[in-house]
């Protein structure tokens, strides 16, 4: 395995080159406050679809408690920066510590439930998780968290994001994420090949709130203000939405998927009184005529191996 | 090389094996003969750790491995295609057999065994690409028994080979069964195809509602009149 193929070298370039472009166009005005605000929106969402990807597509375990990975990660980084004082660096790194220790613990009692059972029992997780917030005075209780300073710009963002994508696509690539599909093709023969698939499942738990932590520090530190009821059930059903709308098992699905449906859904501000119902449609649309989400299990791919423009959408 | 002695297995309130005991010798084809419902595919999930045992004892090499984790038990030998086939469709021949070599550490060697399983089945070299979902029955059985292979068992489990495929597909995985114990690697068989079963093993053994209900040799089964009657058509 070479590291510094052309493919990698390009990819490296175009990432820098967005990076520095989209910086440039802020500088300069172009991007006003209202798209930076869509841009840190996007950016959320990919990263929660992505983690979620990883748990529910990847390794096929259902789980409805992904919001509140998130919420932990909100109120762990709001505390550090605003109660504490500490540095952003400091809040992402206890957001994205305390969010998959969560999912440890979250992950060694209920992993031996599948399907419905344990889509339950992570749905049970989010309302303790919720209810915990809203009775603590420490974190403000219903009223919420105030004045947590705002950190999060477009190169926390740019990075968290980047770094989101390429740590699960390739963990999904290695020698563990293909244990990891093999438990959602068929987890009685996954055990008989000798996958240990309690172990597996964990770790798809533990990595995926990983990064759903991230992403509730970024979010936390961009809105100034974060409340319990934010990242309620509805807020898991949103995130699941988005990983199944663009493709169970395709990282770029959920990418384009993050894109697609906060676009517009802030496009259908507009109309406030018909946004669910256009938003509802849309997505019965695409459940019915291809219900294996935009990507279905497919990848996007921009280079091919020797560094050309490829395009392609391929299975691998 | 397998001894259980007076296992006993329930699920829930059911008690699904009833004091079973019976023995696998080192390069012997073992066949384990029931109808539905009887204990058949329990005994051998209980013997790869799939199930948990209530009582008694399974040695393997001498070792009793009744409690040891199904991932580990992987690694010390025996491994089991279990019934139904259970492939990995959306993934390709090549990467379900990868999976197969999961629980070794002598990563080197895959790569020829691989070939050494396309050699026994020359078709799914041919699909190598292809999602595993694609194939008919008989070649995702094969690919089953080749992704057990991969992990280089000193005894392998089969569960109903014969489901579900032609007579003839049959009769092509019961010859690579008998190629594969040529080759040194000892097979406990399940079976409903009783015939077929008998044709090919060393020994066997009926078990009927969980319990064994006769043993011998395979060739003198075949012509106990109880057998016949039983399970043999006549």
């Amino acid at each position: 395995m070479k590291i510094l193929t052309k493919k990698n070298i390009y990819t490296l370039v175009l990432v820098l080159l967005i990076y520095f472009l989209v910086l440039l166009l802020s500088n300069v005005g172009i991007i006003d406050s209202y798209i930076q605000l869509n841009m840190v929106i996007v950016g959320i969402n990919i990263i929660l679809a992505v983690s979620l990807n990883l748990i529910t597509g990847f390794t096929g375990q259902f789980s409805l408690g992904h919001a509140a990975f998130m919420a932990i990660g909100a109120y762990a980084s709001g505390i550090m920066t605003a109660k504490l004082g500490q540095p952003f660096i400091v809040g992402v790194a206890v957001a994205a510590l305390s969010a998959s220790l969560a999912g440890l613990l979250i992950g060694i009692p209920t992993l031996r439930l599948r399907g419905d059972y344990l889509a339950i029992a992570t749905l049970g997780f989010g309302e303790i998780i919720k209810i915990i917030g809203l009775n603590n005075d420490y974190v403000g209780g219903a009223i919420g968290l105030n004045d947590i300073p705002r950190y999060t710009n477009w190169t926390w963002l740019y990075f968290s994001v980047i770094a989101t994508i390429f740590i699960i696509s390739n963990f999904v690539k290695s020698y563990h994420g293909r244990a990891c599909i093999s438990i959602r093709e068929d987890e009685i023969a996954a055990e008989a090949m000798g996958v240990n698939t309690t172990y597996y499942k964990i770790l798809a738990f533990v990595i995926g709130a990983f990064f759903a932590g991230i992403a509730g520090a970024l979010y936390a530190n961009y809105f100034y203000f974060i409340k319990p009821d934010t990242f309620g059930f509805m807020k898991s059903i949103d995130i699941l939405v988005i990983v199944v709308f663009g493709g169970m098992g395709s990282i770029t699905g959920s990418i384009v998927g993050a894109v697609i449906l906060s676009v517009i859904s802030s496009f259908l501000q507009g109309f406030p009184e018909l946004r669910m119902v256009i938003y509802a449609v849309i997505l019965f649309l695409i459940m019915v005529y291809r219900p294996q989400g935009v990507m279905g299990d497919k990848e996007f791919k921009l280079f091919n191996k020797e560094g050309g423009l490829s395009g392609n959408v391929s299975s691998k | 090389m397998l001894e259980i002695k007076n296992l006993n297995v329930f699920y829930g309130g059911i008690h699904a094996l009833k004091d079973i005991s019976l023995k696998v010798n080192s390069g012997e084809i073992v066949t384990l003969i029931g109808s539905n419902g009887s204990g058949k595919t329990t005994t051998l999930r209980t013997i790869s750790g799939l199930e948990k045992a209530k009582s008694g004892e399974i040695l393997y090499e001498n070792q009793n491995i009744v409690g040891i984790q199904a991932s580990d038990i992987v690694k010390m030998g025996i491994s089991h295609v279990p019934e139904g086939r259970r492939i990995f469709g959306t993934m390709s021949v090549l990467e379900n057999l990868e999976i197969g070599a999961y629980a070794r550490t002598d990563k080197e060697n895959i790569k020829k065994d691989i070939k050494k399983v396309f050699e026994l089945f020359p078709i799914l070299y041919e699909r190598r690409s292809q999602n595993a979902i694609n194939l008919s029955g008989g070649e995702q059985q094969m690919l089953a028994i080749g992704r057990a292979l991969l992990s280089r068992p000193k005894l392998l489990l089969l569960d109903e080979p014969s489901m579900g495929l032609a007579p003839m597909i049959v009769k092509e995985i019961f010859e690579i069964i008998k190629n594969i114990n040529n080759s040194g690697t000892t097979i406990m068989l399940v079976e409903q195809n009783a015939k077929m079963a008998l044709l090919n093993a060393d020994r066997a053994y009926i078990i009927k509602n969980g319990r064994i209900e006769l043993e011998g040799k395979a060739n003198d089964l075949l012509n106990n009149e109880l057998v016949k009657k039983a399970y043999l058509g006549g």
